[in-house]
């Protein structure tokens, strides 16, 4: 059993080991979404809520699975319960908002392959969390992740009209960009031995 | 021709043609830009980097020979579904093999090895391609890709071992005075190394075009 505190987590994986920034996960979305602040803050709320809903549902299942002995099962019901959820959010949002079920569009139904989401069941699980614990993972580490995309859209937003040479454009200068993030994010690194 | 439903036998060239874009012309990393959080996350050394890379291979391959073995009994609604379960058995497999072979190597993969899962380059390939042709060249393709993805991780991971510990696979490079640039080991450097190779590709394509422009300017 781990017995870091609930606000060690909350900091240390919305900052020190930011999702997208120092653990390399959810780079796709990271890199495909991030180029309007509208649709990035909104990409970063319906995975806070996929996260959110998946971690809870992968704790169960995971008891149930350790119960019955049968953990080599984990990652094919983790990525169900994720596919799953990902469906209830996407009928969830186009009854209550239409206009930002369009506005998300192809991504909704790709935050199954988003890595985050079941980088936060596979961690949880293997960092031995109980219940409070992961659920404090999960939603620090999904703010992380929307705080990251949000930060890059900003950038790059402003970065629209600046001239950047032929070479560089596109992915490679997002690529860029997030590296001084991340550099800039291992500043946070300090408050982890605290 | 009742094996491929209708579709005459792929000739070898076009074989080759299915197997070679994997490697160079749709270079899934380099490329297409896709698998990116494997590419920055494990190729912090080179041992690590052939063993993911070997390990996605052998998913991409076997998934895609599935997927395209049942590509015609599964119902278009559930078909991303079925891959996902096709592919997560997989890496099940992967997942249990490398812990029996080496202990150490699953240790330092870690959660990464689970994640190929969500890797978009296999679910990509098989809703692109393998759900459209036989076996075979579904294979093949999955053989290109893999290869392709090995290459690009192999590349990665050398720079930022040379660079940031003078090491290659563990054996020192540059002697005792070697100042180790230790920032690319770090995660900064793993987004810098694939911004870097980016541009190379960039700059390389760039230069093509530019000459064919030119070759066809001095032709007419």
């Amino acid at each position: 059993m781990n017995t870091q505190s609930l606000g060690h987590i909350f900091i240390d994986s919305l900052l020190i080991n930011n999702f997208v920034l120092s653990v390399f996960l959810g780079i796709c979305p990271f890199i495909g979404c991030s180029n309007k602040l509208s649709t990035a803050w909104r990409m970063g709320v319906s995975v806070i809520f996929v996260i959110t809903v998946s971690s809870v549902l992968a704790f169960g299942t995971n008891l149930m699975l350790v119960a019955l002995g049968a953990e080599y099962l984990r990652i094919i019901t983790y990525i169900v319960i994720i596919a799953s959820t990902v469906q209830l959010v996407e009928m969830f949002i186009k009854k209550t908002s239409p206009a930002l079920f369009r506005a998300l569009g192809i991504y909704l139904p790709l935050i199954t392959t988003n890595c985050a989401v079941l980088g936060v069941a596979l961690f949880q699980t293997a960092r031995e969390y109980n219940f409070a614990q992961s659920l404090v993972f999960a939603i620090a580490s999904s703010a992380g992740f929307a705080l990251a995309l949000i930060l890059m859209s900003i950038i790059r937003e402003r970065l629209e009209l600046s001239d950047i040479p032929d070479t560089a454009r596109g992915t490679a200068l997002v690529l860029m960009l997030a590296g001084t993030l991340s550099l800039a994010f291992m500043g946070f690194a300090g408050m982890g031995a605290g | 021709m009742p094996h491929d439903h209708g579709q005459p036998a792929p000739s070898p060239a076009e074989n080759m043609e299915a197997f070679l874009d994997g490697l160079w012309k749709q270079n899934p990393v380099f490329v297409q830009v896709l698998g990116t959080c494997p590419t920055l996350a494990i190729t912090n050394s080179v041992s690590n980097a052939v063993a993911m890379g070997l390990a996605t291979l052998f998913v991409l391959v076997c998934s895609n020979a599935l997927v395209s073995a049942v590509r015609k009994l599964v119902p278009k609604q559930v078909r991303i579904a079925t891959y996902i379960l096709i592919i997560a058995t997989f890496v099940t497999i992967v997942d249990y093999l490398i812990k029996a072979i080496s202990v150490a190597v699953y240790k330092a993969l870690g959660p990464f090895i689970a994640l190929i899962v969500v890797n978009c380059i296999i679910l990509g390939r098989a809703e692109a391609y393998a759900s459209k042709n036989p076996v075979g060249k579904s294979i093949l393709d999955g053989l290109g890709m893999g290869i392709g993805f090995f290459i690009a991780l192999f590349s990665l991971g050398s720079v930022r071992e040379i660079l940031g510990a003078g090491t290659f696979l563990g054996f020192p490079l540059f002697g005792p005075n070697y100042q180790p640039w230790v920032l690319f080991l770090l995660p900064p450097g793993g987004f810098f190394t694939l911004a870097i190779w980016l541009m190379v590709f960039a700059a390389w394509k760039d230069r093509k075009k530019r000459r064919e422009v030119k070759t066809m300017a001095e032709a007419a």
